[in-house]
C-alpha cells in the first residue's frame, strides 16, 4: 500500500496564527483551573502573546512567502494589516480591565475569545483563497458576535449581540454564496487563479453567474466593513456591545474586511476593474453622506462614533475606488491611524462612563476640559483626527486617500469626499464646545485613571500625532505593503 | 442539461400534486364529527399535559451543541482511520493536534459545569 504523497508544509506564513491559538488556549485552560478575583493577569498573558506574536511578525517583512498550496500568503499586505489588528486588539485589552470591572462582568472568557478573533483577522487578511478568507471571516465573526453581547447583565448588550449574529448570519450567506457561484463560474477558489481564469476566457464578464457572484463577495464584504447600504446593524451594535468591544470591532474587524476585500478585488478581478470601480464609487458616496448626515443627529457618543465609523469606511472607499497606488497606500496607512484615533477615543469613554453604560451621552461631557485637562486635550486630539485636520494622522490619511482618487480621474469624488469632512467636523467639535465651553455639571470623581488605560491613551495620542508630523516613514511602509 | 432534471421536476409536480388532493378532496367529501378528544392535540396517543408552548431549559441546546461538536469528532476519526496506514506519521501528528485542541474545549466544557445537568 503507497503512502499519500504529503505537500511540503511550511509553518513559517501562519507562524503568528499558531501563536495566538496557542496562546488562547492556554488562556481558556488557566481561567477555568485558576480561580482569581479579577483575573487581571488573563489579559497581561494575551498581552505577552499579542507581543510574541509580533516578533514574528516583523521578521517576515519583505520576504514573501506562501505555503499550504498556495491558500495563504505572507507578503507586506497581509504584515501590514497583521500588524494594524495585534495593536488593535492590545489596545482594547488595555482598556478591558477597568471597563469590565466596572460592570461586574466576569472576563475569563473574553481574551480567549479576543485572540480567537485576531487569528481570524489575520486569516482573512493573508488568506488566498476564497475558502481560506471565509474561514478567517467565520473565526473572527462568531468570536465577535459572543463579544458583543459579553456584557450579559445588560439588555442593550444582549440585543447587540443578537441583532449582530442575525444579521452577520446572512450576510455570511450572501458572501459564501458568491464564493460559491465564482467557484461555478471560474472552477476555482484560488484569487490568482480566478484572476488567470477570467483573463484568459474574456467571455466570463458576461456569464451572470459570474457576475453575480462577484456582487454577492461585494455585498458580504460591504457588511463586514460596514458600508451603506449595508450598515443598518452598526449603530446598535457600537452603541450595545460592550465599550472597549465596541473600539475593537470599530478598528479591528473592518480592517480585516478591507483587506480581504481589497485582495479579492484587487487579485481576483483586475481585468474588470472598470466594473467594481463604478460600484464602488456608489458605496463609497453613499457611505460617506449617510455616515455624517445621521451621526450629526446623535447624542450618544457611542452612537455617534458608530456613525462616524460608517462615514470613515466611506473615506477608504475612495481610496479603493481610486484602486491605484496612492488610494491603495492611503487606505492602510488609513486603517492604521484610525484604529490610533478611534480607540483612543473610546478609551476616553471607558474613563468618563459610569456603571450600567450610563454617562455615555455628548451632554455628560459638559466641562470635562475644566476638570480633567489633560485627558479632555487627548480627546481633543483625537477628535481632531477623525475630523481630518492636520496635524494629526487623519489630516494625512484623507490627503492621500483624496489625492488618490483625483489622480485616478475621481475628481467629484475626492470634492463629496472633502465636503463629507467638512460636514463631520459639526458633530466632533460639539463634544469639544461641552468639553471646554459649557459648565460643569458633575465633579467626574468617580473617574479613576488606571495605569493600563493611560498607557492605552499615551499610545494613542502618539500613534495620532507622529505620523500627522513626520508621515514618511509610514507611509513607505504602506506603499511597500500595496498589492500593485 | 437542464434536461436531464426534467425527472426530478415531474417527482416533485406529483409530489405536490398528492399532497394538495388529498388535503382537499378529503376536508370536501369527508364526513366531519368533531368531539373534545378527536381536536385534542396529538401527543403520541398519551393524554395532552399542559400546554405545547413550554419553554425549554437552555440546558438542552447546551447539550445539544456539545453533542454536535464531539459527533463532528468522532466522523473525521473515520476517514482518516481508514487511511491510517497511507498517511503515516503525518496523518498522526494532523490528528494529535486535532485531538489536542478539541480536548482543550473538552476540559474547558468540563471544568465549566456544562455536562452536569443540576
Amino acid at each position: 500500500m503507497e503512502t499519500i504523497a504529503i505537500p511540503a508544509i511550511n509553518f513559517a506564513p501562519i507562524m503568528p496564527e499558531v501563536i495566538l491559538s496557542i496562546f488562547a488556549m492556554v488562556l481558556l485552560l488557566v481561567n477555568v483551573f485558576v480561580p482569581s478575583e479579577h483575573k487581571a493577569y488573563l489579559g497581561y498573558l494575551s498581552l505577552v502573546g499579542l507581543i510574541v506574536a509580533g516578533f514574528t511578525l516583523i521578521g517576515g517583512w519583505g520576504v514573501p512567502l506562501s505555503a499550504f498550496n498556495d491558500s495563504v500568503v505572507r507578503d507586506n499586505f497581509s504584515i501590514f494589516f497583521k500588524g494594524i489588528f495585534l495593536l488593535t486588539v492590545g489596545m482594547s485589552i488595555l482598556i478591558s480591565d477597568q471597563y469590565f470591572k466596572r460592570e461586574e462582568c466576569n472576563l475569563g472568557e473574553l481574551y480567549p475569545l479576543l485572540l480567537f478573533a485576531t487569528v481570524g483577522m489575520m486569516l482573512m487578511a493573508s488568506g488566498t483563497d476564497l475558502m481560506t478568507i471565509f474561514l478567517g471571516l467565520e473565526v473572527l465573526s462568531v468570536s465577535l458576535y459572543i463579544l458583543a453581547g459579553f456584557n450579559r447583565a445588560n439588555v442593550k448588550s444582549n440585543e447587540a449581540g443578537l441583532k449582530y449574529f442575525l444579521l452577520g448570519a446572512f450576510s455570511t450567506g450572501f458572501l459564501l454564496y458568491g464564493m460559491a457561484l465564482t467557484y461555478g463560474a471560474t472552477g476555482t477558489t484560488r484569487v490568482v487563479k480566478i484572476a488567470e481564469y477570467v483573463s484568459q476566457n474574456g467571455v466570463v464578464a458576461q456569464n451572470p453567474m459570474f457576475v453575480i457572484g462577484m456582487l454577492l463577495m461585494a455585498v458580504g464584504f460591504s457588511f463586514k466593513i460596514a458600508a451603506a447600504p449595508f450598515h443598518m446593524w452598526t449603530p446598535d451594535v457600537y452603541e450595545g456591545a460592550p465599550t472597549p468591544m465596541t473600539a475593537f470591532m470599530s478598528a479591528g474587524p473592518k480592517a480585516a474586511g478591507f483587506a480581504a476585500f481589497m485582495r479579492v478585488a484587487i487579485i481576483a478581478f483586475p481585468s474588470l476593474k472598470a466594473d467594481w470601480s463604478d460600484l464602488l464609487w456608489i458605496l463609497a458616496v453613499l457611505t460617506m453622506t449617510i455616515g455624517n448626515l445621521i451621526a450629526l443627529n446623535q447624542d450618544n457618543i457611542k452612537r455617534m462614533l458608530a456613525y462616524s465609523s460608517i462615514a470613515h469606511a466611506g473615506y477608504a472607499l475612495v481610496g479603493f475606488t481610486a484602486g491605484n497606488a496612492e488610494g491603495t497606500a492611503g487606505i492602510l496607512f488609513y486603517m492604521l491611524s484610525y484604529a490610533f484615533m478611534n480607540i483612543g477615543a473610546f478609551a476616553i469613554i471607558v474613563l468618563v462612563g459610569k456603571k450600567g453604560e450610563a454617562n455615555n451621552n455628548v451632554m455628560d461631557y459638559a466641562g470635562f476640559g475644566t476638570k480633567h485637562p489633560v485627558l479632555a486635550l487627548a480627546m481633543a486630539v483625537f477628535l481632531f483626527s477623525l475630523a481630518g485636520m492636520p496635524p494629526t494622522a487623519g489630516f494625512i490619511g484623507k490627503f492621500y486617500l483624496f489625492s488618490g482618487a483625483i489622480k485616478a480621474g475621481y475628481v467629484w469624488l475626492a470634492i463629496i469626499g472633502v465636503l463629507n469632512s467638512a460636514a463631520s467636523v459639526y458633530y466632533y467639535l460639539r463634544v469639544m464646545v461641552y468639553m471646554y465651553m459649557k459648565d460643569p455639571v458633575e465633579e467626574f470623581d468617580w473617574m479613576k485613571l488606571t495605569p493600563a488605560v493611560a498607557i492605552c491613551i499615551i499610545i494613542a495620542v502618539v500613534g495620532v500625532l507622529l505620523p500627522g508630523v513626520v508621515p514618511a516613514f509610514l507611509l513607505n511602509l504602506a506603499q511597500q505593503a500595496v498589492l500593485l | 442539461m437542464l434536461g436531464a432534471y426534467l425527472p426530478i421536476l415531474v417527482l416533485v409536480a406529483i409530489a405536490v400534486i398528492f399532497g394538495l388532493c388529498s388535503l382537499v378532496f378529503s376536508s370536501l367529501i369527508g364526513q366531519k364529527k368533531p368531539s373534545v378528544v378527536k381536536l385534542a392535540p396529538y401527543e403520541c396517543g398519551c393524554e395532552p399535559v399542559g400546554s405545547a408552548r413550554e419553554r425549554f431549559s437552555v440546558k438542552f441546546y447546551i447539550i445539544a451543541m456539545l453533542f454536535i461538536l464531539f459527533d463532528i469528532e468522532a466522523v473525521f476519526l473515520y476517514p482518516w482511520s481508514v487511511l491510517f496506514k497511507r498517511l503515516g506519521m503525518f496523518g498522526v501528528m494532523e490528528m494529535g493536534v486535532f485531538i489536542v485542541i478539541l480536548f482543550v474545549g473538552y476540559i474547558y466544557v468540563w471544568k465549566k459545569g456544562a455536562l452536569e445537568w443540576e
